[in-house]
């Protein structure tokens, strides 16, 4: 754990002192403290083009008062930097009269190990495994015409500080890998991508020659597009593997069940709850507490512990996710999904590891079941409007269906739908519900957090297929 | 405030001398300091104050062809110490590339021409608050708003670049940003849209007044969209989503794509990719100019470039690494693009609506479906429908969908350039699209 008082002429009891002080007619607030180490190692064009190692270190200081939230950060952790945080929160409060809650839920448990996983592999270890996977690929296929794979690790320690001196402290490891295959084929160039990470050291993800499995797939990926058709335009069903393609859980339904949207009631979702928003047999959860997950935290950025959160079950709105401002505004009990990117941004309410859970269906049944429309295996990218409830992903991986049998592989193109609306759609729920492979970064109100999804299998029995053949 | 020119200076020196001790036979660094203030409004009250104060280091050491680099937020020596002797050990472990290098000396800035980006003028939190008032009164005038959230926010930053050649140079720059996010509601819909304006100096801000009635209004007229059938169509690009259309050409001219092999544009340069009208410039020495430099993220100097004449491509954006590897010599890009933008079109906004009997008059696209390998675009969008010159009605949750090849060469322009963003574009239109609807 980081002693972030170690070498600053400000003392833990004297920073404990400001904070009381400051907060004393606030209804939350607390100082969060950051430190984290991360590198990035980068293959590209045959060459290590970058190997870079960043050290970042700040506070954040927080101050609530009813719905207002006064917010100052700064590198420098000193007594003069902490008084002109405090100095500024004040002026913006000038006439708070709350009353501080000073409850805050605890846990033991604990969802990864402390551990670096920077320091536990060599740079020449890193070096010599992406030289690998360069050589290994580019001697697979002499069609392949450029290999980027690149190493992500980072290590960050937080702490955080309420009214009253309580303290709350994770350490949280994070690492990813990732391999991008370009291909080129008469003229013709396409490209695939796959990724693993999560939690744990790189070795978890990189033992038994697993780096192969993910430069196989990233060329299975940009194999498949090399043989690709022109996608169709318009509506039709839609069929999605397990996994990744849960993306659309993430935008559909996710984002528009955050709470700061629904206590503004910008939300699509606002006036929803308790309401059937789903086809039976759908149950969505968001859950922050599997072992070494991408999206999973011992405890949230306000330091309440994570929790499993039911948001949809059996088709109906049971819960939205909530951080402890939003929480008590709408007069419910934070879920532990307050997170923020660094010390520099606010908290708001997050997902962590988006899933929708098992129903009974094969994935055969789906695909029989389809007469026209599309395959979606493998997603890029997806984004939400949460007021129109119109949201996008963009496949980088389908198929077209034609009378209930896997056709040619169609170019990469945006679907849209509209999120209250979508899972009223799912006709059937496949039996084979599986993890994403931990590479999801989900951006809001310009910050990135890691996050997870999973699904089984799907049905969707209309969806809006953006291509260009009509 | 934001740190002086010869307190970064004195940390950019030391960080050179050290990694030069430490055994690197050249170096770079960046040292930043930006200051920023924020407050928003949420429904004509406050919501959220914010002051952030970042500090920044980057320094990159070479020994030979080796290179790597660190960065960090913590400016204190002691931590420097650490962190530059890390770099220096890294780069040591670090495999060779022959195109590593500082720029060429003779392609270095040497001078800092002052082009007007840093305004002195202090905004307290409570003029702030005077002026959010006013736009959020202006914006919530209509009924059907039924939220609100606005935000200002000053920023001052200062930055100082150096390398071992030599080079030591930088400026204090300063932006004013206002915005307004409104949410319109009727019994069948509701919708979000939004307006900003972002300026250099605290004067050139638009009128509060103006910018709530603006995002109002565009936000009420989105309300009751309907749904329309897939067929082909011309697409009208409001100039806040064509300026994205050149933001993906700049990614597809970037060198590093290039050298990488992984754009539709290689080996495109003197070879025709738009239409015989259209021009494309990058001009980094507009007064006040969003995107105004005096030397790129390398310290090369940076000049006008006519990126595109008459529909030919005429450069590449080049920095000193994918330079080498091209042969070709860095034009002062690294990092991208200045201030860039289509040269006016020759015919009126109206003109352009009335050129087509029917047409789809984009607004905002969703995700991110601009593919620079194969030219492929596919988005969610959200508009109009426009039939003879006229907006009929409000469209959503349909998608368009084209090839950046065929696209740029169908481009028509209007006439109503504005100096809004740092990447500008007149009205657009592109015919035979694709819409995917019902």
């Amino acid at each position: 754990m980081s002693n972030f008082f170690e070498k600053s002429d400000l003392s833990r009891s004297e920073a404990e002192n400001i904070i009381s002080e400051t907060l004393q007619k606030c209804d939350d607030g607390e100082l969060y403290l950051e430190n984290s180490k991360s590198e990035s190692i980068l293959l590209d064009d045959n060459k290590i083009k970058n190997s870079s190692y960043n050290s970042d270190l700040g506070f954040g200081f927080r101050a609530i008062s009813n719905e207002v939230v006064a917010y100052s950060h700064s590198n420098e952790i000193s007594k003069n930097s902490l008084k002109q945080s405090s100095e500024n929160l004040k002026s913006t409060l000038k006439s708070a009269k709350g009353t501080y809650n000073y409850e805050i839920p605890k846990s033991n448990k604990k969802y990864y190990e402390n551990i670096n996983p920077i320091e536990q592999k060599s740079l020449n270890e890193k070096i010599k495994i992406l030289t690998d996977v360069n050589n290994y690929l580019r001697s697979k296929s002499d069609k392949i015409k450029q290999v980027t794979a690149n190493f992500l690790g980072e290590q960050k320690s937080v702490e955080i500080i309420r009214s009253g001196g309580e303290t709350l402290s994770d350490v949280r490891p994070l690492i990813r890998f990732n391999v991008s295959v370009m291909l080129e084929k008469n003229g013709r160039k396409e490209t695939g991508v796959y990724g693993v990470g999560g939690r744990q050291s790189y070795d978890t993800y990189l033992k038994d020659d697993n780096w192969k499995n993910v430069c196989d797939e990233a060329l299975r990926i940009a194999s498949v597009n090399l043989e690709s058709k022109p996608a169709p335009a318009g509506e039709m069903k839609v069929v999605l593997g397990p996994g990744w393609p849960a993306i659309l859980i993430h935008e559909a339904v996710g984002h528009g069940l955050e709470g700061d949207f629904n206590r503004k009631k910008t939300s699509a979702f606002h006036n929803l709850m308790g309401q059937k928003v789903a086809s039976e047999g759908v149950t969505i959860i968001d859950d922050g507490t599997i072992d070494n997950r991408r999206g999973s935290l011992t405890i949230d950025d306000e330091g309440t512990p994570t929790e499993k959160t039911v948001l949809i079950e059996n088709g109906i709105l049971k819960n939205f996710m909530q951080d402890r401002l939003n929480a008590r505004l709408m007069k419910t009990r934070s879920t532990g999904s307050g997170r923020r990117e660094n010390y520099r941004h606010i908290v708001l309410p997050r997902m962590r590891n988006t899933m929708m859970l098992s129903g009974n269906h094969t994935q055969e049944e789906m695909i029989k079941a389809v007469d026209k429309g599309i395959f979606a295996v493998s997603f890029g990218g997806g984004q939400v409007d949460i007021t129109s409830g119109k949201f996008v992903f963009n496949c980088t991986e389908a198929y077209e269906i034609v009378n209930g049998k896997i056709g040619s592989p169609i170019k990469g193109a945006t679907l849209i739908g509209d999120g209250p609306s979508i899972l009223k759609e799912v006709s059937m729920v496949g039996n084979d519900m599986m993890m994403d492979p931990g590479i999801g970064t989900c951006g809001k109100a310009g910050q990135g957090v890691p996050v997870g999804v999973a699904q089984p299998s799907i049905l969707i029995n209309k969806m809006t297929v953006g291509g260009t053949k009509l | 405030m934001v740190k002086d020119q010869e307190f970064l200076k004195k940390k950019a020196t030391y960080c050179l001398d050290l990694a030069n001790t430490l055994g690197a036979t050249d170096s770079s660094v960046v040292v930043k300091n930006s200051v920023s203030e924020t407050v928003n409004f949420r429904n004509k009250k406050l919501d959220e104050s914010n002051r952030s104060d970042d500090l920044g280091i980057s320094i990159t050491t070479y020994i030979g062809k080796k290179k790597s680099s660190i960065s960090s937020s913590n400016l204190l020596n002691e931590n420097l110490n650490i962190l530059i002797e890390k770099c220096v050990e890294t780069t040591k472990n670090t495999p060779e590339d022959e195109y590593n290098s500082l720029p060429d000396r003779d392609l270095l800035a040497k001078e800092v021409k002052d082009l007007d980006l840093y305004d002195d003028t202090h905004i307290e939190n409570d003029q702030k608050i005077n002026y959010l008032k006013k736009l959020e009164e202006s914006a919530s005038n209509d009924k059907k708003i039924v939220n609100t959230e606005s935000s200002f926010t000053q920023n001052k930053s200062n930055f100082v670049l150096a390398n071992t050649d030599g080079f030591c140079n930088g400026y204090k720059t300063s932006s004013f940003t206002a915005s307004s996010v409104t949410v319109a509601k009727d019994e069948k819909s509701m919708e979000r849209d939004y307006e900003y304006s972002s300026k250099c100096f605290l004067k050139d801000l638009d009128d509060a007044d103006e910018l709530g009635k603006l995002a109002a209004n565009q936000t009420i007229r989105k309300l009751s969209p309907k749904k329309i059938g897939s067929e082909k169509i011309s697409i009208i690009f409001d100039k806040r989503i064509a300026k994205g259309i050149l933001s993906t050409f700049t990614n597809a001219i970037s060198s590093s794509a290039i050298s990488r092999g992984t754009s539709f544009l290689k080996d495109k340069v003197n070879q025709k990719i738009f239409s015989d009208k259209i021009n494309i410039f990058d001009k980094p020495d507009i007064l006040k100019g969003l995107g105004s430099r005096n030397f790129d993220s390398e310290g090369v100097r940076t000049d006008t470039l006519k990126l595109v004449d008459q529909g030919i491509l005429k450069h590449y954006l080049i920095d000193t690494y994918n330079g080498k590897k091209l042969n070709l010599k860095s034009n002062g890009r690294c990092g991208g693009t200045s201030n860039l933008y289509f040269e006016n079109g020759n015919i009126s906004f109206k003109d352009l609506l009335n050129s087509n009997s029917k047409s789809l008059y984009i607004t905002e696209t969703i995700g991110h479906g601009s593919n620079i390998v194969t030219g492929d675009y596919s988005v969610g969008a959200t508009g109009f429908l426009v039939e003879n010159g006229e907006f009929k009605y409000p469209i959503n949750e349909i998608t368009i969908a084209g090839n950046f090849k065929d696209m740029f060469q169908n481009i028509i322009l209007a006439n109503d350039l504005e100096f809004k963003y740092a990447t500008n574009s007149p009205t657009m239109l592109i015919e035979g699209m694709v819409v995917a609807g019902k």
